[in-house]
């Protein structure tokens, strides 16, 4: 569930002329079962699929950062009979962001190409993707490796799962709305150990943190009356894992919620809309868009309060010149009853206009 | 009184009495100075367009990896994309697809459609990215989508959201156009699309026509050209923007420099008018400026002042020409085009941009050559002693000072040696020197010509039965044959320019006429709408044409563009049916071909055009790489061959090579030979009933030669016009020195009335004078022009545009202008003559000092 849900709807609203051969896309269904590792490789059947990991990270000098990788597959409508390698079957789609406080905003990157020739591709049977020197894969033994080069910072990083898969909604079957249609496939890798190393500020810096991988893919598209979407991850203290979204109308309320929360000994509990809520406790206004994000939440999920503080109020990534979106994703802390209990990211998106479907 | 005074007095008196000599003069500088300034601003505006049109092409891109041939495999984008130092690749494959509902109204309507792949183009040519609706993002990458620079939709009158339809070969292909340009050039007619939707519409799938490099920062850009040229080998081309310059240049020099050449001829013309002007003032004027002398007026004052008058002329003819030519340009480039309809620069608008380098730079030529030409008289008449100078009869010294038989000897001499130098960088510029040299050597020599024929003619004379106006005109004409000749030097210069112009354009004409019968011997010719048509037919089509009834035989061709050299204008590949036997039954071959037995057998054979030799060094024997193929083969010259038509270099080829060599089975054109049984109509109409024959263009032979002969008079549209201009400008050269003339010549009109000869007669015997001065400034005229034009037809335009020609007189034509010259002449002096009549007799004869 994330901004690229409106690159996608543009595409569903696509139907310029009758195309010879349409691709055919394949649909989310309740009780299929997920099955890895094909499951983390792509699903070019489907409309859209991302890797997305995000995560908290220590610098040897003890300050904290926080990360952001997500790669985007997206399957367009190019006619299937266009025998052309530069046919644009496929997108690829890259963004990376460093949060660091010293430097007070969002430091970020973002591409889109054609998948093709070997320069960019999401292959399938294990998580493969690359685009041009971007990567993320997976290893047989699991483990994760992403290299990220900007302008301005790269990031060098292994992942180490810790804990077993998080299956979401019911397993792996998501919905994203009040009708059954609106649903995608889902599921996360709490608690990844990474290492690696940033060059950040013209430094070399070894790192260690903990990461979140979110795995989504659907063909479906959101309710047409959703504005836009609050998401939230964390790696909890104690081992937990919790993760909850809302989708917001356009008139602000609640369209349809979920939360699932994961204690250590892999004990899981789902919440359902009515018992998930995201109530704004500070905003900030981005002096870039004028958008003004919760950047500080509440989330209820059945009893429990949790307060989002962000790591800094300035993550915005605006990516307009390339991807139209701009959202806030960023580090953030929870803390359940003012105590710190573990940290995580949180995307807001669908706050500098409404997303039109 | 003060100098300043006196000298506005002086300039005021001189050229109010003499108002047609000074206006001559002014319109003489006006116009060399207009013509070429105007040759300057429409090829600057030309060029300047068309690097700056290709360069937006490019956007900031630090390197360009193209084929010699039109696409190449895709094969190198991703090798290239990964390469070390390469920042970001950005493939594109260029279309030149046809517009069929243009190609009534005009030839060849060519649509240039960019196939790019935006997320790679997006950071090297931002400006060429189609801006996509906001309800269709996505057009961006569409197959069905073109977007159009804002020329493209005025040219086919369409806008956003209405559809075109463009051809590949025999194909048609429906496009919707889904918006504009973010930045196109103005005045450039480009189209672009989605590089797979173009690939896969137009037929190229797997293909390329240039990849984009942006290097990484840091990268030394020419250390890795050098690597990167060494890795790709021969078969690709490494260019810089800079190349797109030097390529612009080179396109138009020859043309260019031609007509450069023709405006310094109207400026030679003009210091020539000039200079006889000042002659003939300073002669008239001779004990005027000597009693300037005596009341204290120094010699530098006087020369100053003599330079003073003919350079104000020089700045007035300068200025008024800057703006002539100005406007001049302004009206060739919006009715004929930027390179003055020799259709170099086709989907250009370029606009005129004033140059104050240039305008000060041809200001000062025009300025310069008149005061050029006035520093001689001026010099004798501030240097001439004052006291001889009063006296009456003086004049003729003056003439003896511009007496110069050796300069004469010495000009004509090294004209003739110059016309057999090499050129120099390609042009033609010691047949241009030899053409101006004999100008001068014979302007030089024309008094002693002149005396020399009048005096034969006098002493042929029986004075006892000729008429006694002719008696004292032939007289008048041997004795004084100075004066005489410098009223001819007009006429012998624009009389000779025409001529030579004349016999030039005929014999070009007529040869390309003769080659037009021999390249096209078939009955019909097809190809589809446009020229070289990447697409063209495919073997299919080409089967269903060869199997059509009443055809006797078919010829197809293949015509491709390939570039040996970055930085000139393509060359022509044709591959044919040749017959390695008798090449020459097909191809126009100026001399023996390399017999067949004499190519090796591991060398395919090409016959190449007059302009590969000079521009290439394909000799006849010599052993090429053309890299068309992969692996590369070794050609060799078997032939070499007359061309018309394309100026840049052409080579022909087998077909059955062509096609073992390069896999590509398409064909441009076909050449279908009728039946004897058979009518052409009834080929014409089975052609037409074909499935694909929609957007091909069939012409019957008859048809195509007259396009030819048409395009061919319309790239000589402005040699015609300066023909015009060159013969106003002599004609006003015999008016002003006729009407100065005789008014030198007061006192001797005053004298022949006294002794008897009435008004009417006078006037008739200066009428004869000039028919007759006319007469052999005509016959002078037509040798020197002969001369120069065997000068343009065998040393210039070999030169510069590397073909030859026949010599061909064109007599009536000829004949026609020579009597309209001399009609015109002696009109002008009958005219001018009347005032130089009408004096007073007495005071006449008085008009002593």
């Amino acid at each position: 569930m994330r901004y690229l849900w409106v690159l996608f709807s543009w595409l569903i609203l696509l139907q310029p002329l009758l195309l010879a051969a349409p691709p055919v896309l394949t649909s989310v269904i309740p009780g299929k079962v997920l099955k890895f590792p094909d499951d983390h490789g792509a699903h070019p059947d489907f409309r859209i699929e991302w890797w997305y990991v995000t995560g908290w990270l220590t610098t040897s000098a003890g300050d904290p950062l926080g990360f952001q990788i997500t790669f985007f597959r997206l399957a367009t409508q190019a006619d299937e009979d266009n025998p052309s390698n530069f046919a644009p079957h496929q997108l690829i789609i890259a963004h990376a962001a460093l949060s660091d406080p010293k430097v007070g905003k969002l430091l970020h990157d973002q591409r889109i190409v054609r998948a093709g020739f070997d320069l960019a591709y999401a292959k399938t049977g294990n998580a493969d993707v690359k685009l041009d020197d971007w990567f993320f894969t997976r290893a047989a033994d699991g483990h994760y490796h992403t290299r990220i080069e900007t302008e301005n910072f790269t990031l060098n990083f292994t992942l180490t799962p810790t804990q077993p898969l998080m299956l979401q909604g019911d397993n792996g079957f998501s919905r994203k709305g009040p009708q059954a249609a609106q649903a995608s496939y889902y599921y996360s890798e709490p608690h990844l150990q990474v290492s690696g190393t940033i060059n950040h500020l013209e430094k070399n810096i070894p790192v260690t943190g903990t990461a979140w991988l979110d795995r989504e893919w659907s063909s479906e598209y959101l309710a047409t009356d959703a504005a836009g979407w609050d998401w939230a991850s964390a790696n909890l203290d104690d081992g937990s894992a919790l993760m909850a979204f809302q989708i917001r109308g356009k008139d602000g309320s609640k369209v349809w919620a979920y939360a699932t929360l994961r204690d250590p000994s892999g004990q899981t509990r789902s919440f359902t809309p009515d018992q998930v809520s995201f109530t704004p406790i500070r905003t900030w206004r981005s002096s870039h868009t004028q958008a003004v994000y919760p950047v500080a939440t509440r989330i209820r999920t059945g009893e429990t309060e949790w307060q989002i503080t962000p790591l800094m109020d300035d993550q915005e990534l605006d990516s307009r010149s390339s991807t139209r979106a701009v959202y806030w994703e960023g580090a953030v802390t929870f803390r359940r009853d003012g105590e710190s209990v573990g940290k995580g990211y949180m995307e807001l998106t669908g706050y500098v206009q409404p997303l039109t479907m | 009184m003060t100098s300043g005074l006196l000298t506005r007095w002086l300039l005021k008196g001189e050229w109010h009495s003499h108002r047609l000599q000074s206006v001559v003069a002014v319109l003489a500088i006006m116009f060399g100075v207009a013509l070429g300034f105007t040759i300057h601003l429409i090829n600057s505006a030309a060029v300047t367009e068309f690097s700056a049109a290709t360069r937006s092409l490019s956007g900031t891109s630090d390197l360009t990896v193209r084929a010699l041939r039109p696409t190449f495999d895709e094969a190198l984008y991703p090798r290239l994309a990964r390469h070390e130092g390469i920042a970001q690749a950005s493939p594109l494959l260029e279309i030149t697809a046809g517009v069929p509902a243009k190609a009534k109204t005009m030839h060849n309507p060519v649509l240039k459609i960019l196939g790019l792949d935006i997320f790679r183009a997006a950071s090297i040519t931002p400006d060429l990215l189609g801006i996509s609706t906001e309800d269709n993002p996505m057009d961006a990458l569409a197959d069905d989508a073109v977007f159009l620079s804002p020329a493209a939709m005025q040219w086919l009158a369409v806008k956003q959201g209405d559809s075109i339809t463009v051809s590949a070969g025999t194909k048609q292909i429906t496009l919707r156009v889904a918006g504009g340009l973010a930045r196109a050039h103005p005045g450039q007619r480009i189209a672009v699309m989605d590089i797979g939707a173009a690939q896969w519409r137009f037929d190229q799938i797997g293909q390329l026509s240039r990849i984009e490099l942006k290097l990484q920062p840091g990268v030394n850009h020419r250390a890795f050209r050098k690597v990167l040229e060494e890795e790709l080998g021969r078969a690709y081309l490494l260019t810089e923007s800079q190349d797109d310059d030097a390529r612009a240049h080179n396109m138009s020099r020859a043309y260019r420099v031609n007509l450069n050449i023709l405006a310094l001829v109207a400026l030679f013309t003009g210091a020539f008018l000039i200079f006889s002007g000042q002659v003939l003032s300073t002669i008239r004027r001779r004990s005027q400026l000597a009693l300037l002398r005596v009341l204290g007026m120094t010699r530098r004052q006087l020369l100053c002042q003599l330079l003073l008058e003919s350079g104000l002329l020089g700045v007035a003819g300068s200025l008024s020409g800057l703006a002539l030519g100005y406007l001049l340009a302004t009206i060739a480039l919006h009715h004929l085009g930027a390179d003055l309809g020799a259709g170099f620069f086709p989907g250009l608008e370029p606009s005129l941009h004033l140059e104050p380098a240039a305008a000060v730079f041809y200001f000062v030529l025009g300025t310069g050559v008149t005061m050029l030409g006035s520093l001689l008289p001026a010099w004798e008449a501030a240097h001439a002693h004052p006291a001889p100078a009063l006296k009456s009869g003086s004049e003729y010294t003056v003439l003896a000072a511009l007496h110069a038989p050796r300069l004469a000897v010495i000009c004509l001499l090294t004209g003739i040696v110059f016309a057999g130098l090499p050129p120099v960088y390609d042009l033609p510029v010691f047949g241009y020197l030899a053409t101006v040299l004999l100008l001068i050597g014979s302007i030089v020599a024309l008094p002693y010509l002149c005396g020399l024929s009048f005096s034969a003619l006098l002493r042929r004379l029986n004075p006892g039965k000729a008429n006694v106006l002719y008696a004292l005109a032939v007289t008048r004409l041997s004795n004084a044959s100075g004066l005489a000749a410098i009223a001819l030097g007009g006429i012998l210069v624009s009389f000779s320019l025409m001529v030579a112009m004349a016999i030039m354009v005929t014999s070009f004409r007529v040869s390309v006429d003769n080659w037009l019968a021999q390249v096209l011997p078939a009955d019909l010719y097809l190809h589809p709408t446009i020229h070289q048509d990447m697409r063209g037919l495919t073997t299919d089509e080409q089967q269903m044409l060869a199997s059509l009834p009443d055809v006797a035989r078919i010829d197809f061709i293949r015509s491709i563009p390939i570039t040996l050299d970055p930085t000139r204008p393509d060359v022509t590949l044709l591959a044919r049916p040749v017959d390695r036997d008798n090449p020459g039954s097909v191809i126009p071959l100026i001399e023996s071909a390399l017999p067949s037995d004499s190519i090796p057998s591991d060398t395919v054979p090409i016959w190449v055009s007059e302009a590969m030799v000079d521009l290439y060094g394909f000799e006849v024997g010599k052993q090429v790489m053309l890299p068309i193929a992969d692996p590369s083969q070794l050609f060799i010259v078997a032939g070499v061959w007359r061309d018309y038509g394309r100026m840049f270099g052409a080579i022909q080829m087998q077909l059955s090579d062509y096609r073992r060599l390069t896999g590509d089975d398409h064909i441009s054109d076909a050449a279908l030979w009728v039946t004897t049984e058979a009518t052409t109509g009834a080929v014409i109409s089975a052609l037409q009933a074909l499935p694909f024959s929609n957007p091909l263009e069939i012409m019957e032979t008859g048809r195509v030669r007259a396009v030819a002969l048409r395009q061919f008079d319309r790239s000589f549209a402005v040699t015609y016009l300066l023909e015009l201009v060159a013969i106003g400008v002599g004609l006003m050269g015999v008016a002003a020195s006729f009407s100065a003339q005789t008014l030198t010549r007061i006192r001797e009109f005053g004298i022949l009335r006294h002794i008897g000869l009435g008004k009417r007669q006078i006037h008739r015997m200066l009428t004869l004078e000039g028919g007759l001065l006319a007469g052999f400034g005509v016959i002078t005229g037509f040798i020197l022009g002969t001369g120069i034009s065997l000068i343009l037809i065998f040393i210039v335009n070999p030169q510069s545009f590397h073909w030859t020609m026949q010599l061909h007189l064109p007599w009536g034509w000829l004949i026609l202008m020579a009597l309209a010259v001399l009609g015109a002449a002696t009109l002008t002096a009958f005219i001018a003559s009347r005032r130089a009549a009408s004096g007073n007799v007495i005071r006449a004869v008085r008009e002593d000092w």
